[in-house]
């Protein structure tokens, strides 16, 4: 009976047109390429990520090393190749975080509706008037700084919008006649928020935690470059840049290799979320915030 | 809508008092001993007594936060524990080189975003709407500090013709001023320009193809007119939305540029404060940012309102 109504109410809704672009696939193999490539970094440095050699600083790219050396000797081939680690597990542990505070939030507010949503939303639009950098720096500013401490505080950041936007599908999907049959039949909210919403509202939430992935990125590599992420020695690429910041025209190349990095995995991220929203989202969202 | 002003001032002023006490407890309540974090791991017990007792950490807390209240209600922003001076002073100065960049950015991207929207739309899927989006997915692809880095390595190393960083004098020409302004501006802006070329393209094609824009065409309006008159208008009315959600970006962004550029604005401020463990002027210049931010905000909502007849005629008129 149930099924049937769920069936019924799918199939009236636009059925995803399975328009997979290009672009989508570039995207994913190139995300793929470099996750599997942070994953066995270790294996595939040439040198250990943080060992020092005084003869050889600042040295240019060469045969021996590839991507040159940074102030203290050490390889930034492997050093840029360990980056990959903290700011993969940035970008998707942010979202990660975002998602499993935010979904519960948005769909309780959608659903139950009344005080409890009134006060979600509310203290939502507290988190949203602090501008998106200010939440972490403020947390950051007095702890002293680590990696899941930014991840933490970029997870926060993007809190808000996940809620609004799961609360309006909710609002929306809670109108169907197969949460109505749910209702008569006498689910718990519960059940019905996890058995029946859910799977209806996720299209729309997976391209939007897609696109969270690379602001997260980004503002992860923020923090870090402002000295408020990883910390050294160990390797991660919003640092690199900014410790390679003083010797830029000395020694470009230590910046070049984790910048242009970072760059394509932004890129093949932006580049599969894309792909997606058009993939699951027929409607084409466009605000980006 | 003086009374939709009024409610939102109002409002305002809750989520600050609210952001006062929040970054209050952050900064001062909740990782255990401020004055051991201000003196350092090595300080001797003389030394943490002595910055508990300059700074009354051991009143209660509600009586700390209302004291700070209280101060900074009258004007007075406290001491900077570093510089030793009051930081009312600083900010201002502070806040004046950040306003200055931060208004030449978003007039570039507000200008330059509308206009390549523009013209990608009326380009639609020929090689220049093309370029225009590869161009504004390289901007929210590449991370403005890198961006920057890269424009300091090839302005002002290799050619030579931009300053590095810093901002100019008060006293300085207009040339100087801007030549300081030149790079950090270029950074922001293309940061920031994709979601405005983006809103304004997209919207652009839907009113190029709605019913009035057909009977304009009809009518024998010409084409000019058409897209200036009756789509732009109607088409710039969510970009208005997405540059108020650029606010956000920018004053983000503007932490991160001041920093690459060493641009002595508030966001420099700010990161300096946070280096040297200086509270008072942590608290300050937060409560500062998310200031201007709330009111940016509720500049943006007036201009949308103004902008878009279904709210302005929505028994709203002023």
């Amino acid at each position: 009976m149930a099924e049937l109504a769920a069936d019924g109410v799918m199939s009236s809704r636009p059925r995803h047109r399975s328009r997979i672009r290009p672009t989508l696939v570039v995207g994913a193999l190139v995300l793929l390429a470099i996750v599997v490539v942070a994953a066995i970094a270790p294996l595939i440095a040439p040198y250990p990520y943080d060992e020092m050699s005084i003869l050889s600083r600042l040295k240019p790219p060469s045969l021996e090393h590839w991507f040159g050396t940074d102030e203290y000797g050490r390889d930034v081939l492997s050093r840029t190749l360990i980056g990959a680690r903290p700011t993969l597990l940035m970008g998707f542990g942010a979202t990660a975080l975002s998602l499993l505070v935010g979904v519960p939030l948005g769909l309780m507010a959608g659903y139950r509706r009344g005080r409890i949503d009134e006060t979600i939303m509310r203290a939502m639009d507290v988190l949203m008037s602090f501008p998106p950098i200010l939440l972490g720096l403020l947390v950051l500013a007095v702890t002293a700084p680590a990696l899941w401490k930014a991840m933490l505080a970029v997870g926060i950041v993007y809190v808000p919008s996940i809620v609004r936007l799961a609360r309006s599908v909710t609002l929306e999907i809670a109108q169907e006649e197969f949460i109505l049959a749910a209702q008569a039949r006498g689910d718990s909210a519960l059940r019905i928020l996890w058995a029946e919403i859910l799977p209806n509202a996720w299209p729309p939430i997976a391209v939007e935690g897609s696109l969270r992935v690379t602001f997260a990125i980004l503002l992860g590599a923020a923090l870090s470059f402002l000295g408020l992420g990883a910390q050294p020695p160990s390797s991660d690429w919003g640092l690199m840049i900014s410790e390679a910041r003083a010797f830029i025209e000395k020694a470009p190349w230590i910046t070049l290799a984790p910048g242009l990095l970072m760059c394509i995995t932004v890129i093949a991220v932006n580049l599969l979320g894309d792909g997606l929203r058009e993939v699951l989202d027929p409607r084409m969202r466009l605000s980006r915030a | 809508m003086g009374f939709y002003i009024a409610r939102r001032v109002a409002w305002i002023g809750l989520i600050l008092v609210i952001i006062s006490i929040l970054i209050f407890a952050i900064t001062q309540i909740m990782p255990g001993n401020v004055a051991r974090m201000i003196a350092g791991q090595f300080a001797t017990p003389d030394v943490i007594a002595a910055i508990e007792a300059k700074l009354r950490l051991n009143d209660p807390w509600p009586t700390q936060y209302l004291r700070w209240a209280r101060h900074v209600l009258a004007g007075d922003l406290g001491q900077s524990l570093i510089m030793e001076r009051p930081i009312g002073p600083m900010l201002r100065d502070a806040i004046g080189n950040s306003a200055r960049l931060a208004v030449v950015s978003f007039v570039l991207v507000t200008v330059l975003g509308i206009a390549l929207g523009l013209i990608a739309a009326i380009r639609h899927n020929t090689a220049v709407d093309h370029a225009i989006s590869v161009f504004t997915f390289l901007g929210i692809s590449v991370p403005e500090f890198f961006w920057g880095i890269v424009l300091i390595l090839v302005f002002a190393g290799y050619f030579g013709l931009l300053p590095s960083g810093g901002a100019a004098d008060p006293s300085a020409s207009l040339d100087t001023a801007i030549k300081h302004l030149v790079l950090p501006a270029a950074t922001l802006t293309f940061a920031l320009i994709a979601h405005v070329s983006r809103m304004t393209r997209s919207s652009m094609l839907e009113a190029l193809r709605s019913p009035y824009v057909l009977y304009a065409r009809a009518k024998g309006v010409p084409e000019r007119s058409i897209i200036v008159r009756h789509a732009l208008r109607n088409a710039l009315v969510p970009t208005i939305t997405v540059l108020a959600i650029d606010i956000g970006w920018l004053i983000g962004g503007i932490v991160v540029v001041e920093t690459v550029f060493s641009y002595p604005g508030l966001g420099r401020l700010l990161l300096f404060a946070i280096e040297r463990r200086d509270l008072p002027l942590i608290q300050a210049s937060i409560l500062v940012i998310a200031a201007i931010y709330c009111f940016a905000n509720l500049a943006a909502d007036l201009l949308y309102a103004y902008f878009n007849p279904r709210i302005r005629y929505g028994g709203a008129r002023s």
